[in-house]
């Protein structure tokens, strides 16, 4: 009776069960909050930035762990892409936070001319800017996505990490008394 | 009193669409004729409770009742009147009920146009779409009921999303629900079908009509949505792989395969387990659609409020009617026969390949789309797919699938030759070939050959035309009389065809738009691709529920004027939110396109923007959508029309 015809024929019905179960699973993990597509955790808090060495846009010396930890300030280094809409959304309000505090880009698996595409149309807020290509900075500094902006304080240690487009509410009521409590 | 009328009508609603599933598909199963007759009746009277309960809503906003909750949510006594009218859809509530109002409208229209259904068929079809909106409306009347009262009263509403307070998402949301809602229709012919155990080539006739029409209403819609991000965000851009919008591509790609495939049904009794599956998935994926959007699973710019407790209902109702298909589509299918053997070359072919192609990429947004939730689930990783991902997987089955809707069409049905064939086409090629090697030369590599795709599309269409007329082989007015016996069958893909190369040319040319962005105090002039654009003035203008910043800018082009262009922000007063209203001059070939920006110090941010063949893209869209019209018109896809004698030109 269950030949591989019946089996081909249950095939959808199979699949979207497993995507009925797992919708399900997400529904009730995001009533406790374990499953929350908009807001993520920070394990990196407390811990030194990884080790890394990235080249600039054009190819020379971007930047390195080296020369955030010599900076002995507080500073924002900010993960961006030039095909990442909501970075297009944050940049505005980065420009405008560009004055309070220095950004550090970092290009995340980005072809060069796109970004300076990106930065010539939507505004260049960053101090220094670095090309992370392949994205393993990015894995180490445990990136969820893009943008996503880790504040570090003066001793190169991450202090917080806001993962999605930075708003102006952010900024004043958490971002900022931050960095002023850090200075 | 009048939000009351309307919360009984549609809970009344909710009462006969249950009745309107039970009745005729009982009726159906027991044969007996005057329950399956209910079926006409119960569909009616259910778009009647639905339409007073709508209309108790849109009452309710006008004369902004703030004791409907609803109304005090997303209204606000400054609003303009239209406004008013229509953001009673532009929130969750009451967009279901506009969904639920389009899906008994659907249920109606399936009781008018279906006098020559076999009664069985018919009484199926219609409970099937009862029994979907059933659901939605014991969902709306539990869990998102727009006409609950708050007491006491609040004074004042607490407004609208500025964003939506706009003409285009006035039209935008019933258009696009007529595309998602209409492939209801099509998903009821499938699973009557699968009830009744039979399918054949007359089910394929009745099924693509309403496919059509869905189709037609989703493309306009898509498009639609995509030209109100590129003026109303202001970004510049007409698509951004957001979830949103991949959610509403999903049901266009695979519906668009549906409208291919029902025709090898129509014309050759094959390919009928497919199209059944394909009728299911696209309805499936417009539910899901609507659900993933709403329930907040998917992280998306086009942000709605998350309520996962709404989300488990919806998701409850979607295993029923999706799971329940798919149920009986597993133990049914492989009962129905197959019929109509062809070789792989021939048209039915072509279509096939199509079809691949179509769900191929379905599959590839379906898993960009899909796979950081899934990722999260599973590895608890956060992780974005971008852009990137979708242009790599993409593109490279959208070429093979423009090379093959040119040649498909001019290929037999059942037996094809590839030469005869592509001797037909060979200038069409070189016409193809020239454009394309032109733009590459004269631009870049990709958009060239996006270039040539679309001369190819564009051509190849017009080829098709004058191919069935016999152009430059009989004297021109025989060539000219013969263009009145084409069918509108033939039209209507030759256009559709041709409308998705305008939309190709028109992406191929936004690749190679141009923008600055500058701070520049007013008088100073800017010169972006040949033109000039003089900042003149700044003022602050009022408007009805927001203070308006508006910059003058005059464009001239060898000092000749070309256009005023006057781009502001719109500062609204209740909800303390800004919006950006882009000044576009649309030329069709290309769009001048102003954003105005922050100021300081006297100085103001202009983003300003020569975006070529933009207008082309939604152009495209538009001319799909009359070719979808166009294949409408054919008789022989009118329900009860008796078939047309062949004609002349029909056999040559």
């Amino acid at each position: 009776m269950i030949d591989r015809r019946h089996l081909l024929y249950a095939a959808p019905l199979a699949l979207a069960g497993v995507a009925g179960v797992s919708f399900f699973a997400m529904l009730k993990r995001m009533k406790t909050g374990a499953f929350d597509p908009h807001d993520i955790g920070s394990p990196m808090d407390g811990k030194k930035i990884p080790d890394f060495a990235l080249p600039a846009l054009d190819g020379g010396n971007g930047f390195s762990s080296a020369d955030v930890i010599a900076e002995r300030r507080p500073i924002l280094v900010n993960f961006f892409a030039s095909w990442c809409v909501p970075c297009i959304a944050e940049a505005p309000t980065l420009v405008a936070l560009a004055p309070q505090i220095p950004i550090w880009g970092i290009a995340y698996q980005d072809q060069a001319s796109d970004t300076q595409r990106f930065l010539s149309q939507y505004g260049n807020p960053y101090q220094r800017i670095a090309a992370d290509h392949d994205g393993y900075t990015a894995i180490n500094f445990g990136l969820y996505g893009v943008p996503e902006t880790y504040v570090i304080d003066k001793s190169g240690i991450i202090r917080a990490r806001y993962a999605g487009a930075l708003t102006d509410d952010i900024i004043t009521s958490e971002l900022m008394p931050l960095v002023r409590g850090l200075a | 009193m009048i939000p009351e009328l309307g919360h009984y009508a549609l809970a009344l609603a909710a009462v006969i669409a249950f009745t309107q599933c039970f009745l005729p598909i009982w009726g159906a199963y027991r044969r007996d004729a005057r329950l399956m007759g209910a079926a006409g009746p119960l569909a009616v009277a259910q778009l009647l409770a639905l339409a007073v309960s709508c209309f108790a809503l849109v009452y309710s906003s006008v004369v902004s009742d703030f004791s409907v909750t609803n109304v005090y949510e997303n209204s606000a006594s400054t609003k303009p009147l239209v406004y008013k009218i229509t953001g009673a859809w532009g929130n969750h509530e009451g967009s279901i009920l506009l969904w639920a109002l389009i899906l008994a409208l659907c249920g109606v229209a399936v009781t008018l146009r279906g006098g020559g259904l076999p009664s069985s068929l018919r009484a199926r079809v219609i409970g099937v779409l009862g029994g979907t909106s059933a659901g939605f409306l014991l969902y709306a009347v539990l869990l998102s009921n727009p006409l609950l009262r708050t007491w006491p009263a609040p004074a004042e509403g607490q407004g609208m999303n500025p964003l939506l307070q706009d003409p285009g998402l006035a039209v935008h949301p019933p258009i696009l629900y007529l595309g998602y809602v209409g492939f209801a229709v099509p998903f009821a012919f499938a699973v009557a079908a699968l009830l009744e155990g039979r399918i054949d080539a007359a089910w394929g006739r009745w099924v693509r009509p309403w496919a059509l029409l869905s189709w037609c209403f989703l493309t306009c819609g898509i498009a639609l949505g995509s030209w109100w991000a590129y003026y109303e965000l202001g970004w510049g851009g007409y698509w951004f792989w957001d979830p949103v919008e991949n959610a509403s591509l999903l049901p266009w790609l695979t519906g668009t395969a549906l409208v291919h495939s029902a025709i090898v049904v129509e014309k050759r009794e094959a390919l009928k387990i497919w199209t059944v599956l394909l009728a299911i998935g696209t309805f499936s994926l417009s539910l899901s659609g609507t659900f993933l959007v709403r329930s907040g699973i998917l992280n998306s710019v086009h942000s709605f409020a998350n309520d996962p407790d709404r989300g488990v209902f919806i998701l409850g109702l979607l295993a029923i009617v999706i799971g329940g298909s798919l149920v009986l589509f597993a133990w049914r299918a492989p009962k129905l026969a197959e019929g109509g053997l062809f070789a792989p070359l021939s048209r039915e072919g072509a279509l096939v390949l199509n079809n691949l192609f179509l769900v191929s990429i379905a599959t590839v947004v379906l898993i960009g789309t899909m796979y950081p939730p899934f990722a999260d689930l599973l590895f608890g990783a956060k992780i974005s797919v971008g852009a990137p991902f979708f242009q790599a997987t993409v593109l490279p089955l959208v070429v093979p699938l423009i090379a093959a809707m040119t040649i498909g069409p001019v290929l037999a049905w059942k037996r094809a030759q590839l030469g005869p064939a592509l001797l037909r086409l060979w200038w069409v090629a070189l016409i193809a070939l020239a454009v394309g090697s032109f733009a590459a030369v004269g631009w870049k590599l990709l958009p060239g050959i996006a270039f040539g795709g679309a001369a190819w599309l564009i051509v190849g269409s017009l080829a098709e035309i004058a191919e069935r007329i016999r152009l430059f082989r009989l004297p021109f007015g025989q060539s000219l009389a013969r263009l009145g016996g084409i069918s509108p069958a033939v039209w209507g893909s030759a256009v559709a065809h041709a409308g998705f190369g305008v939309t190709v040319a028109g992406i191929a040319a936004m690749s190679l738009a141009t923008s600055v962005v500058v701070s520049v105090p007013v008088g100073s002039v800017q010169h972006v691709a040949g033109y000039d654009w003089k900042l003149v003035s700044l003022e602050t203008l009022p408007g009805p529920n927001y203070i308006s910043r508006e910059a003058t800018i005059d464009v001239t082009r060898d000092g000749k004027l070309i256009a005023v262009m006057r781009p502001a922000r719109h500062s609204f007063t209740s909800q303390q939110q800004t919006t950006t209203d882009t000044a576009i001059h649309t030329m069709i070939y290309a769009d001048l396109y102003a954003v105005l920006g922050d100021e300081s110090g006297g100085d103001a941010v202009l983003r300003l923007h020569y975006n070529s063949g933009a207008p082309l893209i939604w152009l495209g869209g538009l001319i799909m959508a009359l070719g979808g019209v166009a294949s409408l018109l054919d008789r022989r896809l009118r329900v009860g029309a008796p078939a047309r004698r062949r004609t002349v030109t029909a056999t040559a």
